[in-house]
């Protein structure tokens, strides 16, 4: 049996990309399962008894080396912000290519907590900063200094130490460009090395906890229990600043929907399920409810998700005890087709992300296919016809040429830079100023006024003639051209219309991440938590594949 | 040391600052960040471009032809040169092109760089009395690399070259003579024993 790739103009609206899920494809799972076999290291722990100093971590193999220089630092609670305005954080960590010398360390020290003022070199790859969860932080402290282990309900509250705030790669602030490194194996996979950075500095958090609380009582001071530690992550304070990248990286964002939509269509085309495979699915779904129930939001948004979501997989696993045979022909196709009929879209894409646990000679191949070279692309084929970019265009953008821009609340919002942090924000185009200075975002209103310039263009014209013209839509015209080729590459959704969502786009790429626990402080920022539950260092050798079902508190 | 990043993402917003669409402005970003990579003075000379540009008029040339003279002010650079990346599968016929008055040329010539890996050819130009081989967009050579690049072009002659050989057939054969001596004389014994051997062709 054939199954069909699913459709973009379903897949690709923003409510079902805000409904993605973290994966086996995910890149904090895949950065896991290529870094198992390196050796782990803390080289340096050079931190004063209140925690304050110096740190370096590494993963090493032949003759490769990564470190992870952390520089923990003393703030006032009231310097203390997670929001990309703050000015001081009470750690901040970059990934040296390399063993740092003692000049590197002095350089960075000087630069790295300064974050975008500071200056970075090409021997850095990633650059990031952290804020403490205070309450959590001192609660852990003052019990292990107590010889008490802390209380895991206050833990399960927040599921981490410490939050980033940013994590910046590619040549930001100076950091190595990719292309310097883009030939290496091992981080063949999208944010392989921002992925490392968040890993090794959770290590340092914990290994931070461990060391106040010591010098607090040397005596009856214990360490944090290692199945603690391991339950808890890195959280996250994520803002505007990712919506944009989604739009920009057209190809690269293909390459991750389409590796996601060949697994689901590799899985639902497989006749026979082994039980064994169909066991773990099952009992991953039934073990995921505890990440549901345990998802903590005041977002009301989320909440009315999160009911709905717990609703339709105990409704589904209701379906597979009851109505199910896995022994039937093509068991994951009857399910997809079931759950399309029966349940919501945040619990389809839940459920399509467990498909995908039994099956790593499906997956692991796919995750090699989730980079891009976006160079390739960036060339308009400009010897090509008016009539052939008017029928691309009503091809693969059906609904958006339905949209009426003309009607004010389809052209409510826009993108701009701010000038004080050079971040990307959204504002209502009638009530805010600065709209002439609106970023090429707007992907649906500009592709409508392509087409709409391509009906009145004589079909004969080469898209060069065409451009000459037409300059002000040269931006759509690439992507047009791109959507051909590549039909994951655009969202199918209006990104300025008044019922945007932005944390729709955010949880698109979150999910790639492998983030958990999605918590909205608003529709336009969310907090998340990243590798709770997962392997510590020193246990990547031999590891539970399916640790993110698993998660204790 | 800025990244090619930083360069591409900030000549793309000072390009539309300066009155460029988005389109073109990311054309302009790729370009100087190419130059840059080849250590060419990308970023001086867009700068006093941008600077000069708020002051002088410059012309924008739109279709590409066999001669193209700007009547009184030199061509913008990157209008020309988005207009060449354009047209080059046309302009590839034509074999030599001349442009007269081309301002801040150094920014024209990374468009044509671009335009030499589209149609898999050597592009050389003269500009003035330099000489410029654009080498399928992997690098840019020229007689004057440590000299200052000119604000100003009088002319710059531009010709499509043919892909041909930069060698004799003599120095091949030589070559490919030499080659030959890594190679094993087959015994019959090694020929019973290749690929398809003993099979017969016409069943």
């Amino acid at each position: 049996m054939k199954v069909e790739l699913r459709d973009p103009n379903k897949i690709m609206k923003l409510s079902r990309l805000g409904s993605f899920h973290q994966s086996k494809l995910s890149f904090l799972r895949s950065f896991l399962n290529e870094f198992k076999e390196w050796e782990y290291k803390r080289d340096l722990f050079n931190l004063n008894e209140n925690g304050f100093g110096e740190a370096v971590y590494s993963f090493k193999k032949n003759k490769r080396v990564y470190s992870l220089i952390c520089f923990a630092n003393e703030i006032k609670d009231e310097e203390r912000s997670d929001r990309v305005i703050a000015t001081k954080w009470d750690a901040a960590f970059t990934l040296h290519d390399g063993v740092p010398t003692k000049k590197d360390i002095e350089r960075l020290k000087n630069e790295v907590p300064k974050q975008e003022v500071g200056r970075l070199s090409y021997k850095e790859l990633t650059l990031s900063r952290a804020n403490k969860s205070v309450r959590i932080y001192n609660h852990v402290v003052e019990s292990l200094s107590k010889g008490q282990q802390p209380d895991l309900n206050l833990l399960s509250k927040v599921g981490y130490l410490y939050r980033t705030t940013a994590v910046y790669g590619s040549g930001k602030f100076g950091l190595a460009d990719r292309f310097r490194i883009k030939n290496r194996e091992e981080i063949n996979g999208p944010f392989r090395l921002e992925m490392m950075l968040v890993y090794l500095v959770r290590q340092f958090t914990f290994d931070q906890v461990n060391h106040v609380a010591y010098h607090k009582n040397p005596k009856i001071a214990v360490k944090l229990d290692d199945n603690i530690c391991k339950n808890l992550g890195i959280g996250n304070s994520t803002g505007l600043g990712m919506a944009p990248f989604i739009v920009n990286h057209p190809t690269l964002l293909n390459n991750w929907i389409l590796s996601r939509e060949k697994a689901l269509k590799k899985i639902r085309e497989i006749k026979d399920v082994e039980s064994q495979d169909s066991d773990l699915f099952i009992d991953c779904v039934k073990k995921s409810l505890k990440n549901i129930t345990s998802w903590n939001t005041d977002s009301k948004y989320q909440q009315k998700k999160i009911s709905s979501l717990l609703k339709d997989v105990e409704k589904f696993l209701n379906f597979i005890d009851k109505d199910f045979n896995f022994k039937s022909e093509y068991p994951f196709d009857k399910i997809y087709q079931w759950l399309e009929d029966n349940t919501c879209e945040e619990c389809i894409e839940y459920i399509v992300s467990i498909m995908m646990e039994p099956y790593n000679d499906i997956i692991n191949p796919l995750v090699k296919e989730m980079s891009s070279d976006e160079e390739k692309y960036f060339n308009i084929p400009t010897y090509r016809k008016v009539d052939e970019l008017r029928n691309i265009i009503e091809a693969k953008y059906p609904n958006i040429l339905d949209i009426n821009f003309e009607e004010k609340e389809n052209n409510k919002n826009f993108w701009f830079i701010s000038k004080n942090k050079e971040e990307p924000r959204l504002a209502d185009r009638f009530e805010e100023h600065g709209s002439e200075l609106e970023q090429p975002l707007a992907i649906a209103r500009d592709i409508k006024k392509l087409y709409d310039k391509l009906l009145v263009s004589k079909n004969s014209l080469t898209i060069a003639e065409f451009l000459t013209s037409n300059s002000e839509l040269r931006h759509v015209v690439r992507r047009a051209f791109i959507v051909e080729k590549f039909p994951y590459s655009e969202i199918q959704d209006n990104t300025i219309g008044k019922d945007l969502m932005p944390i729709d786009m955010l949880r698109l790429k979150l999910s790639f991440f492998g983030a958990l626990k999605f918590d909205p402080r608003s529709d336009k920022w969310l907090r998340i938590c990243m590798f709770q539950g997962a392997p510590l260092p020193n246990e990547l050798k031999s590891y539970d594949e399916q640790w993110v079902y698993k998660t204790n508190i | 040391m800025k990244s090619l990043s930083e360069i591409e993402t900030t000549v793309k917003r000072a390009s539309k600052a300066a009155g460029y669409s988005w389109g073109v402005s990311e054309e302009t970003g790729k370009s100087i960040r190419l130059l840059e990579l080849f250590s060419l003075p990308g970023i001086k000379h867009l700068n006093e471009y941008f600077n000069e540009k708020n002051k002088s008029k410059f012309e924008n040339l739109n279709l590409i032809n066999e001669n193209n003279s700007s009547s009184n002010n030199p061509y913008c650079p990157i209008t020309l040169g988005v207009s060449f990346l354009d047209q080059i599968n046309v302009l590839e016929n034509l074999k030599k092109i001349e442009f007269k008055n081309v301002a801040y040329p150094i920014i024209f010539i990374s468009f044509i760089s671009r335009s030499s890996e589209i149609i898999g050819k050597k592009i050389y130009l003269k500009m003035d009395e330099k000489k410029i081989l654009l080498n399928l967009n992997v690098n840019i050579s020229s007689n004057f690399i440590e000299q200052e690049f000119p604000k100003l072009a009088n002319t710059i002659e531009v010709n499509l070259l043919e892909n041909e050989d930069n060698f004799t057939d003599y120095e091949w054969n030589n070559l490919y003579k030499l080659s030959e001596e890594t190679f094993v004389e087959e015994s019959d014994s090694l020929k019973e024993g290749a690929a398809g051997a003993g099979l017969t062709d016409n069943d």
